[in-house]
């Protein structure tokens, strides 16, 4: 049996939106190179749509295909639908990781949040905190504590 | 193209090994325990099994007992070490802090028993010295186990100088010469070696079958009860097929090992000047004292697993120390015992070579993995970071 599903080996192999937006209007990265993985993602939001969506990321094939399927998921979406975007939902997108990846799914999670808080911070726009994950609350790699 | 280049994790079985088997499989599959003819046949081709490994590692055939592998002859050293050290109150244990887990982990067992480890340091390339061995002797030490070659990044260990500090201070020494056996010469009686694991399948032998030597008047502790098997030190009926095939492997690759060494050395050095010349990359583990087949390099802004996901595209089999390769959170403890800082020895590759590796191999490799550090740095926002003048290179 293969380690990961034909979905993740397409997004690893062929990622979607890979690359950089100059002058996004929110950006997100989280991870951190100790534990292995970083993802950064850059928006374009017109209207409270994401317009544009780009990725980078540093780690292993699932935190590939996480980015890229996590992406395509919220390209187009209206920035409150973009906030339900669940970790649980990018990995049944991806037809499951393995159990020790699914942190990938998480960080995905946590940089689209990352870069929506970014651009409501940037354009000082009031939003709900508690909709937000926190630093305290990481249960990645714990290499930082 | 496939390019096998994984022979560190295991070996193809040779031509020789698998025909060595067969006949304990079909005609000669008595158990040697029995009487009748076909046992006794099975007990005979054991005993010259015992004498071929016993000649390429210079002991006696009475001092080799057959095991399941590498793992269970090294977990049985350090408990037949810690045994005797404990019977005269020696409960102090010196290590390295590259051992492979069948060593760290029963150390780590050991340690909860009571008994005190002490893991020497390795600076950067990887090799201790015997003075660290002999410092580190204390009165009340039982046990010396230093692996003889390094599974990740090759690097062979000053062995017989170990053995003669062991020796003169009266300690037991085991060496894990599981990466060493058939590639590298050994003489366990010139080494002044007690106790020596092996494993078949690093050399072309089959899976699940290994040796431990002893020295004579060492008196083994027993991992697995019941019959009265190797001298009653090891139970269960012997793996006939897979011991014959072992010895039959061990004869082939030790009477072909300078000839086997010059060629797959002449690879590694090549595919190690060839990857050397990407830029931020280190290679892991001395330039000459290594195991001939072994090549790690660490890349700078990327992550193994990916890359060994694209070279395996690529039909190129490789290994890597990334987290993520091993299923734990951390990094190799080997590439951070040499200094590697976490987040470059995410992005470390091992290329393993054998005698049936080509130079054609080679250089589709070095084709290979440039492309692929390439790919994955231009996706890193590490990459990016450090090009862009963020952070500094560390490589
Ligand atoms: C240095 C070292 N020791 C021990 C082992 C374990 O050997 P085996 O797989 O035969 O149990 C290995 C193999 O992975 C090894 O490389």
């Amino acid at each position: 049996m293969a380690l990961y599903s034909d979905i993740v080996m397409d997004h690893f192999k062929n990622p979607r939106n890979v690359g950089v937006i100059e002058n996004a209007d929110g950006i997100g990265e989280v991870g951190n190179a100790r534990c292995g993985d970083i993802m950064k993602i850059y928006l374009k939001i017109d209207n409270d749509i994401v317009s544009d969506v780009k990725f980078e990321t540093f780690g292993c094939g699932s935190a590939i295909a996480s980015s890229s399927m996590a992406t395509e998921m919220i390209k187009g979406k209206p920035l409150s639908e973009v906030l339900k975007v669940t970790n649980k939902a990018v990995a049944e997108a991806l037809d499951g990781l393995p159990a020790h990846r699914l942190h990938c799914s998480v960080l995905a999670e946590e940089a689209i949040k990352a870069a929506v808080q970014d651009y409501y911070e940037k354009n000082h726009i009031d939003y709900d905190r508690s909709q937000f994950p926190n630093c305290d609350d990481c249960e990645h790699c714990g290499t930082c504590r | 193209m496939k390019v096998y280049a994984d022979n560190a994790a295991t070996t193809q079985m040779s031509r020789t090994a698998i025909d060595a088997m067969l006949p304990y499989m079909e005609r000669i599959y008595g158990n040697p325990s029995s009487l009748y003819t076909i046992g006794q046949e099975a007990a005979e081709a054991l005993l010259q099994a015992r004498t071929v490994m016993a000649k390429y590692l210079g002991c006696e055939a009475r001092e080799i007992t057959f095991t399941s592998g590498g793992s269970e002859a090294d977990n049985q050293a350090l408990l037949t070490g810690a045994t005797l050290g404990e019977k005269k109150g020696k409960k102090h244990i010196i290590s390295t802090a590259i051992e492979h887990h069948a060593i760290l982990h029963m150390l780590k067992r050991l340690e909860k028993q009571g008994f005190e480890i002490t893991l020497l340091d390795v600076p950067e390339n990887g090799i201790i010295s015997a003075e660290q061995v002999r410092n580190a002797i204390r009165e009340d030490t039982c046990l010396v186990t230093v692996m003889y070659a390094n599974n990740e990044i090759g690097t062979i260990q000053p062995i017989a100088e170990i053995g003669v500090v062991c020796k003169e201070k009266g300690v037991l020494f085991h060496t894990d010469a599981v990466q060493a056996a058939g590639h590298l010469p050994i003489d366990v009686k010139k080494e002044n070696i007690d106790m020596l694991s092996l494993s078949a399948h690093k050399f072309h032998g089959p899976k699940g079958v290994g040796a431990l030597y002893v020295r004579k008047g060492v008196p083994l502790t027993n991992l697995i009860e019941g019959g009265g098997q190797e001298r009653g030190k090891r139970a269960g009926t012997e793996n006939v097929p897979g011991i014959m095939s072992m010895a039959a492997a061990f004869e082939e690759t030790c009477e072909n090992m300078e000839k086997n060494a010059v060629k797959v050395a002449a690879l590694r050095d090549k595919l190690i000047a060839g990857l050397a010349r990407i830029p931020h990359s280190v290679l892991n583990g001395d330039p000459l004292q290594r195991l001939p087949g072994n090549v790690n390099f660490c890349f700078e802004g990327i992550e193994g697993e990916s890359l060994l996901l694209l070279l395996d595209e690529r039909g190129i089999s490789a290994s890597s120390g990334s987290a993520c390769t091993s299923g734990s959170l951390e990094p190799s403890h080997v590439l951070l015992a040499i200094g590697r800082p976490h987040e470059i020895a995410h992005g470390s590759l091992r290329l393993s070579l054998s005698e049936n590796s080509t130079e054609a191999e080679v250089d589709y490799i070095l084709k290979a993995v440039p492309e692929v550090v390439d790919y994955l740095r231009k996706m890193s926002p590490v990459w990016r970071d450090l090009v862009e003048g963020r952070k500094e290179f560390l490589l």
